[in-house]
């Protein structure tokens, strides 16, 4: 859609705020148009942000691609890739790294099945 | 011609100025056992090595301090920082005793040649010109990477920014840091679809600053807009956990738009988003910077445009940085053009306010930029900011000047009825959908030639997942909801001192135990730092010299002509030209209509496959010069006279002329009494007039040289002054285009000056000659 340039007609609800005013309706208005988008962002995750996590947990990155991808296509991002891991070395009684490098290498992902079901996708 | 001296950077004290005190630096620190000496090149092997143990000194960004009243030489400053330990000054600052006034901003300038192995030596040589924001461009492509990449292959129009890049160049940069003695920010990009990873990986490495902005992912990456907010509160609030200051995306849309003066009121909205969502993402507004750009460039009268912008946006942010990053959007091939366009920008700066001084390098508008041209656009920033200092003490915005005042307020209107139009639409997605963004035209003017992005749509779409019930990661600084209290009782952590850390369920996370941080080494066999090193290793290891402009042997040069020819015909000459002097693969890189029939000036660049060993080269020891000072001295206590002349049949009289008039900063300038007899002079004339004078000093001019008869000159009257009994007396000096100091001797003068002489070098010869007669003869009446 093209439109000329109708600012004159538009403003006339602004033209007699203050200076002040019209800065404090700019960041309502900025707060207004964010608000949902970080409410999305504190309940949603997706596979960079659960590689991160796994980096965190001191996982080498080609470690960590492998274990998300699998923790995706068994439909459990949800509950957190680090919370997989976490959960098979608190189960197999070693750190979050070997954990990590068991599920890797395509093992013991029954222990992942047994608490959140979610065979994989094809 | 100005006064020479000697070269500054390297005769400037080594001696660390007051306050520099680098975060971690300490006796165990790497780089402080490994100091830099400026004589030598940085020790690409040894920085290679042992990177696996290598850890960053600090976190987080440094500013410079300012110092609201400095002296410096004769001069006080307003807007400066402390001084650098090591520097170049600018070419100029020999006239002021070579001082090097650091500007009160961070300055940047953006290394990125595609090999890090050769950029942390243009890194080193940006520093030494006051540079201590280094930016690293991330090669194309690599946002679109949905995870890290590994080992160090060869980048494309900028580096693949991976672990082992990161780590060689941070190291790097503790060395150089240390030798300019100024903390050097190091920054790159934390976008595409992998960000929240490389955030982690530049917080656990200490990169100091990056670029992170949804915004434009989804514009000009095309990366889907949920995958690109929901991951940027995770990247940002990773970057906050290790004090990384953020530059935002907006200036890309006037980099990008149609008409870049006209998107003014959606560069206040983009660069609101990002400060918003930041600030909720839990970064410290300090920690914000704007990325602003002056939207226009001359010819038109950007100055007037571009202000009433800049002071909207400094009244809408107060609290942020401010980031002032200059024009590219105009930007030609022309060199000088793209500085002006950058001074100008500069001069907002001043004018306004600027925390961090970016820099542009003249050469953008022609190729990825050069190492001597990050130099020059650090040199532009320094020259500029500081040739402004304090100008606000005495020039300042006319806020009530009706042009002024009215078009800022206009801009905050447009931007606030942008925002109203976006709520109205959706709120964020629904006004990308609808093409809000980039559009040409000044809101609520549309052109319809926006950026449309779908929301399902993208790269990275419906990757995104809703957080269940029992959602956990177990680390640190992580962003949204994390249901830590149920793994924290199975657990049994419990509250003791305050919540115990998320990472206590795994035994620490690498943030906070920086020994859990894995390093991957090369993955590529081919495509690595060694294999490339090795290809240059034989030109490093016998210092062999090649020209280069980014890579080590690339051979790259330029030759610049002035063609009498127009434009087209003279780029085909041109190129011809560039084959006839050997110079492989020929490009015409520049081209200038001086005139469309009269000429047309060309810049052509090509290789010239050419080592030379410098074990091979003859260089004559550098004469030790005399100090202006010493000169004067000299002259003002005993007085000193020469007579000069071109002599024989020769109606030369530039080059003496040059050499002896004040106009010129010839010897006169002194007080030398010169008695010039003109052109063709007799050589016996000329020595007759010495001697009538009670000259010390013959300076004798001698052009021709065809039939030697320079030569015959020279000789004669050094055999005439013999002959006359006044040789002893007498100091013979010859100069000419053909003359050399050598030749001169061996024909019975004194001393011989050729091409490029200065009076400032007869006469520190003439004050060293006599100084030496006089204590020469002291000596030998002492023995008597």
């Amino acid at each position: 859609m093209t439109r000329a340039d109708e600012y004159l007609a538009w403003r006339t609800h602004l033209a007699d705020l203050t200076e002040e005013q019209l800065e404090e309706r700019f960041w309502e208005l900025v707060d207004e148009i964010v608000d949902p988008l970080i409410e999305l962002a504190r309940t949603h995750t997706s596979p960079s942000i659960e590689r991160s996590v796994l980096m965190r947990m001191g996982i080498d990155s080609q470690t960590a691609n492998a274990v998300v991808s699998e923790v995706d296509k068994r439909g459990l991002l949800g509950h957190g890739a680090g919370h997989v891991v976490w959960h098979c070395s608190q189960v197999w009684k070693v750190d979050v790294r070997a954990a990590a490098a068991k599920l890797a290498a395509g093992k013991g992902w029954e222990a992942v099945e047994k608490k959140w079901g979610g065979h994989r996708a094809a | 011609m100005p006064p020479e001296s000697p070269p500054t950077g390297h005769a400037r004290p080594a001696v660390k100025p007051p306050g520099y005190h680098p975060v971690g630096a300490g006796p165990g620190d790497w780089a402080s056992t490994h100091p830099l000496s400026p004589e030598e090149k940085l020790d690409l092997e040894q920085i290679l090595a042992d990177l696996e143990h290598y850890r960053p000194r600090r976190r987080g960004w440094t500013w410079r301090k300012r110092l609201n009243d400095q002296r410096l030489g004769p001069f006080s400053y307003r807007e400066t920082s402390e001084p650098l330990a090591r520097s170049v000054p600018l070419p100029a600052a020999k006239y002021f005793g070579n001082i090097d006034p650091q500007p009160d901003c961070v300055v940047t300038t953006e290394i990125a040649s595609g090999r890090f192995e050769d950029d942390v030596r243009r890194m080193r040589m940006a520093a030494w010109h006051g540079a201590d924001h280094i930016m690293v461009i991330r090669t194309a492509g690599q946002s679109h990477m949905d995870s890290l990449l590994e080992g160090t292959p060869e980048g494309v129009g900028g580096i693949a920014v991976t672990r082992k890049q990161v780590r060689a160049t941070r190291k790097a940069l503790d060395q150089i840091e240390d030798e300019v003695g100024r903390p050097i920010n190091f920054h790159s990009y934390i976008s595409g679809v992998a960000g929240p990873e490389m955030a982690v990986m530049f917080a656990e490495e200490g990169v100091n600053g990056a670029h992170q902005d949804p915004q434009y992912n989804v514009l000009y990456r095309n990366i889907n807009m949920v995958r690109s907010f929901v991951d940027a509160a995770v990247a940002k609030k990773l970057m906050a956990a290790a004090n990384m200051a953020q530059i935002d995306g907006a200036h890309n849309a006037n980099a990008t738009a149609r008409e870049a003066w006209k998107v003014m009121p959606e560069l206040l909205v983009q660069h609101a988003i990002n400060c918003a969502y930041s600030v909720k993402a839990g970064m410290p507004k300090e920690s914000i910077c704007l990325s602003t750009v002056p939207p226009d460039a001359a010819p038109a009268p950007c100055v007037r445009m571009d202000l009433p912008y800049a002071v909207a946006l400094r009244d809408l942010f107060a609290g942020y940085r401010m980031r002032a990053q200059q024009n590219t959007r105009y930007i030609e091939s022309c060199g000088r053009e793209a500085t002006v366009n950058h001074v100008l920008d500069m001069l907002i700066s001043r004018l306004t306010s600027a925390d961090i001084q970016s820099t542009i390098t003249p050469d953008e508008g022609r190729n990825v930029p050069w190492h001597y041209n990050n130099v020059h656009a650090c040199n532009t920033a320094r020259q500029t900011l500081v040739g402004l200092d304090g100008v606000r003490k005495i020039v300042k915005l006319d806020r009530q000047a009706p042009e002024l005042k009215s078009k800022v307020r206009e801009l905050k209107e447009r931007a606030v009825l942008f925002l109203e139009g976006m709520l109205r639409d959706g709120g964020y997605f629904g006004a990308v959908e609808a093409g809000y963004f980039v559009d040409s035209g000044q809101y609520p003017e549309t052109n319809d030639d926006g950026i449309f992005r779908k929301l399902d749509g993208g790269v990275g779409v419906d990757t995104v997942v809703e957080r269940a019930d029992d959602y956990l990661a177990p680390v640190c600084h992580h962003f949204g909801e994390n249901h830590l209290e149920q793994a924290f009782g199975e657990c049994g952590l419990v509250e003791g001192n305050g919540a115990p850390r998320p990472c206590e369920l795994i035994g620490g996370c690498t943030l906070c135990n920086e020994e859990l941080i894995p390093f991957v080494d090369e993955l590529d066999p081919e495509d690595n730092v060694n294999v490339r090193l090795a290809q240059t290793a034989e030109m490093r290891e016998k210092g062999l010299i090649k020209p280069e402009v980014q890579w080590a042997g690339d051979g790259f040069v330029v030759v610049t002509l002035f063609l009498p020819a127009s434009e087209r015909v003279a780029e085909f000459a041109a190129l011809e030209m560039a084959k006839a002097m050997n110079l492989a693969d020929p490009e015409v890189i520049h081209k200038q209509v001086m005139h469309p029939a009269e000429g047309t000036l060309l810049e052509v660049r090509g290789r010239l496959d050419v080592a030379i060993d410098p074990a091979t080269l003859v260089i004559p020891e550098e004469p030790e010069e005399l100090s202006d000072d010493e000169i004067r001295e000299f002259v003002n206590e005993r007085g000193l006279k020469c007579v000069a002349a071109t002599v024989g049949n020769d109606e030369h009289s530039v080059g003496m002329r040059e050499i002896i008039d004040i106009k010129h900063g010839g010897i006169e300038k002194y007080g030398i009494e010169c008695v010039y007899l003109g052109t063709s002079v007799p050589v016996d004339k000329l020595l007759d007039a010495a001697i009538e004078h009670a000259a010390d000093a013959v300076l004798l001019s001698t052009i021709i040289s065809h039939g030697e008869i320079h030569r015959q000159n020279m000789e004669q009257i050094a055999d005439l002054a013999a002959e006359k009994g006044v040789r002893e007396k007498l100091l013979l000096i010859a100069g000419g285009t053909q003359v050399t100091d050598e030749l001169a001797r061996e024909w019975g003068m004194d001393a011989g000056f050729g091409r490029g002489t200065k009076g400032r070098h007869v006469a520190s010869f003439m004050v060293k000659a006599l100084q030496e007669r006089a204590t020469g003869a002291a000596a030998a009446g002492t023995a008597e």
